[in-house]
Parts: structure tokens; sequence; C-alpha cells
């Protein structure tokens, strides 16, 4: 079933809770109401003309500058029966940042949701163990949101250049690496 | 070793934070996060034990740290903690531009770069609307599938040595280090290759380079692949040691999103250079193998690496008849359609590519204004087939943990990124 397809049979199941769509884009997409989300997932699981047995990718994507200021998790769906392939994106507040787990229909969205929780600080309420997973227990803070700031100490340690090296680096010196490199601005993020 | 103090150890013990004179912004947070209660040394029966493996494990392929919950041999109950080699992937992609994202997909799967970055080259070629010419495509076709040969000998030869046979390593890691040369030849690293470019390719094959690889295939064809299956793959100790352990139902497979080979070794014919061909795949002939379950039940760790020594060979196919097809195509210019500075309007693509250990996804969204990614998310093959291991894990024997992680053939430096 192509995506035109796809999109019409969960507009005609959902009516108004699906509000929006991109299916010109080069992975077609549909929007759907939060509050709606397992019930859109779990339809488009078990219908049979649908099919999507397969959670490709589940990501989260910042957007400070929109408004209102949203998270949107993305959810790649793939069907092994027929083949063919879809994504549905649900937009959430930034202020308050929680959805729904699909880790009962899916086994694989509970790491996917983890690492979406360490990264961005989405609550997915269901998940079974919700904990960070790349990053450290005791860290502060979800590094893939826009508006992150790199810390200035970690577990006490000084991880920030010294005013010294600032002075130096400003002058036009090359000053290290890692925590000590001064990383280009966010292009996306202007203070 | 009382059972309680090792159970201490195993979920961290240290149950207060150190705490810091200098504040700076430092606050306090439990050092570990056991999250379920029920791991908690005061929860176990005096049976139990809670057991670390890594993260310095020899057989954890790299820095993966395993907590086991323990009732005599048996694992009651495992936890995989990973992270110990993030290196901050996707927050390094939306700070540097397109084409400088590639030096750092190769260093996500160390050990198969080239699969990596011809995954994130496709995607933004999609984002973009190029179209490679057919001889860029071959090119791309052969060093993947070179790379495939080298990445699964790296995981059968290391897997054997996991279960005790050190011999096949090496004749293994042999032929790795002629396709390794090979690369070196063509693109001057031997490892991080930096070679797919979006829109082509770093350097053209240098001259002889469709004889010198003939005749590496020659010797693997001939030699490397009978070798493999008679002194491992059919070894009675290998089969006896695999056939019927970790075994991984296909609709278990499909929901934790196995793909590749650990797939394909549960039974479902699917690989995505048939299904959706990309690069020209469907110009040529391959087999794609599925698990049979000769030796015990269909999905075993048996099964998925023999899907992978049944591979390398197909594999070799592939790559003769795509050097056949270069012979008599005239050399094409591949900086041809490389772009001189890549800035996709505002879009989104999700591409994904057969990368030796699985199916490799790539989620990039462009803002349109920037020449840099809005977001790069990578969904790793190992990430998902690591995300599965406590539920395989459960009520096998400790010595069977090591077979099967090994059988599922996971990096840590993709699982990490």
């Amino acid at each position: 079933m192509d995506a035109k397809g796809i999109n019409d049979k969960l507009a005609a199941r959902f009516g108004e809770k699906v509000t929006g769509a991109g299916l010109e884009a080069a992975s077609p997409f549909a929007v759907v109401a939060a509050e709606s989300l397992l019930e859109a997932a779990a339809f488009l699981k078990d219908d049979p003309e649908l099919a999507f047995d397969n959670l490709m990718c589940l990501s989260a994507v910042d957007y400070p500058k929109e408004t209102p200021p949203r998270f949107e998790v993305v959810y790649h769906l793939l069907s092994y029966k027929h083949g063919h392939t879809f994504a549905i994106k649900v937009h959430i507040p930034r202020e308050e940042p929680r959805v729904a787990s699909v880790e009962g229909l899916w086994g694989v969205a509970n790491w996917h949701e983890r690492e979406a929780f360490d990264m961005f600080g989405i609550a997915f309420v269901g998940n079974s163990d919700l904990r960070r997973i790349l990053l450290p227990d005791d860290w502060a803070g979800h590094p893939l949101r826009k508006d992150w700031q790199d810390p200035d100490f970690y577990n006490g340690m000084h991880v920030k250049p010294t005013p010294q090296m600032a002075e130096r680096a400003m002058g036009g010196e090359k000053i290290g690496v890692g925590p000590f490199d001064f990383t280009p601005p966010n292009a996306h993020m202007e203070p | 070793m009382s059972s309680e103090t090792s159970a201490m150890g195993g979920v961290g013990g240290l149950s207060s934070p150190p705490t810091s004179k200098s504040g700076g912004g430092f606050t306090p947070t439990p050092r570990y996060d056991s999250g379920s209660a029920d791991w908690h040394a005061d929860a176990l029966d005096v049976d139990e034990m809670v057991l670390n493996m890594g993260p310095q494990h020899p057989s954890t392929h790299g820095v993966l740290r395993i907590e086991l919950k323990t009732d005599g041999e048996v694992v009651k109950a495992a936890r995989p903690h990973i992270g110990y080699l993030h290196r901050c992937f996707e927050k390094h992609a939306e700070n540097v531009d397109y084409p400088g994202v590639i030096p750092y997909t190769d260093r996500m799967d160390y050990v198969a770069s080239m699969g990596n970055s011809l995954g994130y080259a496709l995607a933004v070629e999609k984002l973009l609307g190029i179209e490679t010419s057919p001889y860029v495509q071959t090119i791309r076709v052969i060093f993947a599938e070179l790379q495939r040969i080298a990445s699964h000998c790296v995981a059968v030869g290391t897997y054997g040595m996991d279960i005790g046979a050190f011999t096949p390593f090496l004749h293994l890691l042999r032929d790795r280090e002629k396709i390794l040369d090979l690369f070196e030849w063509t693109c001057g690293a031997r490892l991080l290759y930096n070679y797919n470019w979006v829109g082509g390719l770093s350097h053209d094959l240098p001259d002889g380079f469709v004889k010198a690889c003939r005749q590496f295939l020659r010797e693997y064809d001939a030699i490397t692949v009978p070798e493999l299956m008679d002194l491992l793959i059919s070894n009675k100790i290998f089969i006896k040691r695999t056939a019927e352990v970790g075994v991984c139902p296909v609709d278990l497979a499909i929901s934790y999103d196995l793909t590749g080979p650990n797939l394909r070794g549960s039974g479902l014919p699917r690989d995505l250079r048939k299904d959706h061909p990309y690069c020209g795949y469907e110009r040529f002939a391959f087999d794609v193998p599925v698990g049979k379950g000769q030796y015990g039940p269909v999905g075993s760790c048996f099964d998925r690496n023999w899907v992978r020594a049944v591979e390398m060979a197909e594999s070799s196919k592939i790559i003769h008849q795509a050097l056949d097809a270069l012979e008599k195509m005239e050399k094409a210019d591949v900086h041809e359609k490389v772009p001189k500075r890549v800035k996709p309007a505002k879009g989104e693509v999700y591409g994904r590519s057969e990368a030796p250990r699985g199916q490799l996804g790539y989620y990039i969204v462009a803002d349109g204004t920037a020449v840099n990614p809005y977001r790069v998310k990578v969904k790793s093959p190992c990430f998902t087939a690591m995300s599965i291991f406590h539920v395989l894990a459960k009520g096998m024997y400790i010595a069977d943990i090591i077979a099967l992680i090994g059988s599922l053939d996971v990096v840590l430096g993709e699982i990490d990124r």
C-alpha cells in the first residue's frame, strides 16, 4: 500500500485526530494527536492491510522555535508482510513532555524510549524501565535539547576552559579538544 | 564470599554520592540508579547472587557490562548496561556540516566502517535528490561486500574464539588483512576510511585493482570458505555448543527489530539488498541464506553464525559480478556529483541500508537554512540486537551467555555511538 493509501486509512479511522501529513516528503509521515497515539499505533500494527509489525526507529526532535515550542516523537514503521513503510509523529508540548509508551506493541521501543528520555527528557508513560541508557546515571540535564549548555562542572570536576585558556583561544590560538574545545555555537539556537 | 556482599557489589553498593566542596552547579544525585527494586541486595533470595560481567570481559566484544542475577549456574535475569563508549555522535552531527558527519559515522561500527558511511551518504543523497553514476554505484557495491566479508570474518572468528576454537580466528584474520590491504591501497586507510562521500567517493580505484581483487577472491573462494565450513561451522564441538542455545523465534525477532543475519537466522528471508535494492544490487544474482535449524531449533546461535558464514560466500559472488560489470564500464569521474556545498531544502528522510550487522537507519532532518543537519538519529542494528538480550538470556547457563552475546554480533561502538 502506498503512503497516501495508508494515510487515508488512518484518517478514515481516526478522523480529526490525524492532524497533519507529509506525504510528499522523502519518507512520508502522518501527524497523530498525542492522546490517540496508542490507539493509532495499535491500529497500524493490527490492521491486516497495514500490518506494521516492525518498529524500525523511534526518534525525538526538539523544535524550541515553533509556536508552541514542541518535541516531536517520530515512529518509523515497517511491515514485513507487505514490505511498505510509513512514519507517524506526535507533537508534545515542550514544557511538559510526556507521551504514552508503545513498548507493549513493539518490544524494541523500550530501549529507544530510554534513549529519547536520556537525550531529551521525554517521559514515556508506561515504559517498564525508564532509566538513562547512554549517559551516566548521575548526569544532569538532557544534551540533545537545542538549548543545552555544556556544564562547567561534572561531579565537582572543572570541565570548562580556565579564563587564561579562554583568553588565549580568543586571541586565535587553537586550544585543546574535548571539553576544553570551544565548539561553535549551535547554529539553530541563537542566544 | 557471601551472596549478599557480592550482590551489593553488583547493584553498586555506593548509596550516598561523594560530596564535593566546590559546588559549581554540581547537584548531588544518586550515583547508581538501580532501577527496579528487585535487584537490590535485600530483595534477593538466599540462593541468588548478582554477578557483574564486564565491562572489561573479553567476550563482551568491547565495553559492555552485564548484571546477571544467578542461581548457581543458571541466569534468572540479566541487565545490560551500555554507554561506556558513548561519543555523542548525534550531538556532534548537529554541529558539523553534512559531509563532515561522514568521518564520525566511520567511528560507530569500526569493524564495518564502509557500510556506515555508505548508509549515511545514501540518506543524504536521497534528501538532496542526487543519483550517482553506475560506475560509482558498482564501486560502492564492491567495497560494501568486501567490508561485509571482512566484518563477518571478525564476527565468526571471534565467536569461535569465545567458545574455545582459536585457529579459525587466525585463518579468518589472515583474509581480513588482505581486504584491508585493498582498502588501504584505494583510500589510504585501513579501518576508518571516509571513503563514501555524499554524491561520490573520495578516490577512484587504483590501476590494477580489479586484477588484485580477483586474485584475492580466487584464494578466498578456494581456501577460506571451505576452510571455515570444515574447521568451525561443521565442527562437532561448535555445533554442540551453539545449536540449542539462544533460540529466538521469528515473531520475537521482529518485535525487537533484529535485522540482518540475526533475523535471517530466525528463518525470515528478509534482506534489504533484495527487497528494496539500492546501489544497483538488483543487477546481481545472489541468494539470501536463511537459518534452517539443521541441528536444533531454528533461530539458535548456530543458525545466526551459519547464515553469516554462507553470506561470506554470497558476497564473493556479488563482487565477482560487480568486477565483471566494472570492466565493461567506462571510467567516470567519482567526484562528478559531489556538491560543493550541501544545503538541502527543508525536509527529512529515513534512509536505511543493509550493513553487515543488519539494517542501519539514518533519520536526518534538514531545516533548510543551515549547512549542518538539524537532527541526525542513527538506528543501529547492534543497539536493537542488544535490547533483546535480557529476554533471550533468561534461564540460560552463564557459559551460554558468552555464546549468546557473540552470536548477536554486537559492536559496542555502534551501540553507544
